[in-house]
């Protein structure tokens, strides 16, 4: 449980995330016209990193509980996202591109799961 | 991937002007789209804080995350179905985009959490984070189809509307 201020802050947090998000999309768009939804598998593969970072330092007691829902729950929590991976994939499949869209589903989340567990392995040393 | 979209270099070389006003000048971030966005990820964050918050494990597994993803996955499908069905991003369409979908349901759902769970569940649990992650990108792409048709199926004939 943590005070209606960390909820705030976790809510706000959660707004900067997504607009890292919104901006992270419009530059990579703008370098590579990708076909492929790299944008968002950029956002994700860095946003799992980075919690999975952080989740580390949380059990070892390195971070405090309010602000690891803050910065993970909020921050992260809103710069990487489900639903708009899900479309994508969905939307590969209707263009009959199976691999890519095989990829992006299955891919991502073992890359993903892969990504956040390195991030907590590398915080346990950290934290000590 | 062989399949390349032939469409998309065509659309590359045309006029900024002539091309879709999906992302407008990219580069040039418009700190209005931005705002929006912003606005969006707060109500989304809230949401999925306040579940996450009321809704406990069962055993162990985060039902929570897991709804919040499925249920998003499916609205975001909905929603981006109608606008798409509207053909145009100007306006109230645009920011609807944005606001609900890229920031809202953007941050209601979230991969970061499902990733790290899958971690934290497989150290005692290995099956178990394994049934979670892929159920959820499994029934998260059904949601996303189920959302599409759910939006095409309700949706009203676009000449009728611009007969009358």
């Amino acid at each position: 449980m943590i005070g209606s201020a960390f909820a705030l802050l976790t809510c706000l947090a959660g707004g900067v995330g997504a607009a890292l998000r919104f901006c992270l999309d419009a530059l990579i768009r703008h370098r590579v016209r990708p076909s492929y939804p790299v944008a968002t598998s950029v956002v994700n593969l860095s946003g799992s990193l980075l919690l999975g970072l952080l989740t580390g330092l949380a059990t070892r007691q390195f971070l405090p509980h309010s602000w690891y829902i803050v910065s993970g729950t909020g921050l992260l929590g809103g710069y990487t996202t489900f639903s708009t991976a899900s479309f994508e994939t969905v939307r590969l499949l209707e263009e009959r591109r199976y691999l890519a869209a095989l990829t992006n589903g299955f891919g991502l989340l073992l890359a993903a799961t892969a990504a956040a567990a390195a991030g907590f392995l590398v915080a346990l040393p950290i934290a000590g | 991937m062989s399949g390349e979209d032939p469409t998309l270099p065509v659309a590359a070389d045309l006029p900024a002007a002539a091309v879709a006003t999906d992302r407008p000048a990219a580069g040039r971030l418009s700190m209005a789209d931005v705002g929006v966005v912003m606005v969006g990820g707060v109500v989304g964050t809230g949401a999925r804080f306040a579940i996450g918050t009321l809704v406990p494990r069962w055993s162990g597994v985060p039902v929570a995350t897991f709804g919040i993803n499925i249920v998003g996955a499916f609205l975001l499908g909905v929603l981006l179905e109608l606008l798409a069905k509207r053909n145009l991003d100007t306006g109230w369409s645009h920011r609807v985009r944005l606001g609900v979908g890229t920031g809202g349901l953007g941050a209601f759902t979230t991969y970061s959490a499902l990733a790290t769970e899958t971690v934290v569940l497989a150290a005692g649990h290995p099956a178990r984070a394994a049934g979670y992650a892929l159920a959820t990108v499994v029934i998260g792409a059904v949601a996303s189809i189920a959302g599409i048709w759910f939006a095409r199926s309700h949706q009203r004939p676009v000449d009728e509307s611009a007969r009358s």
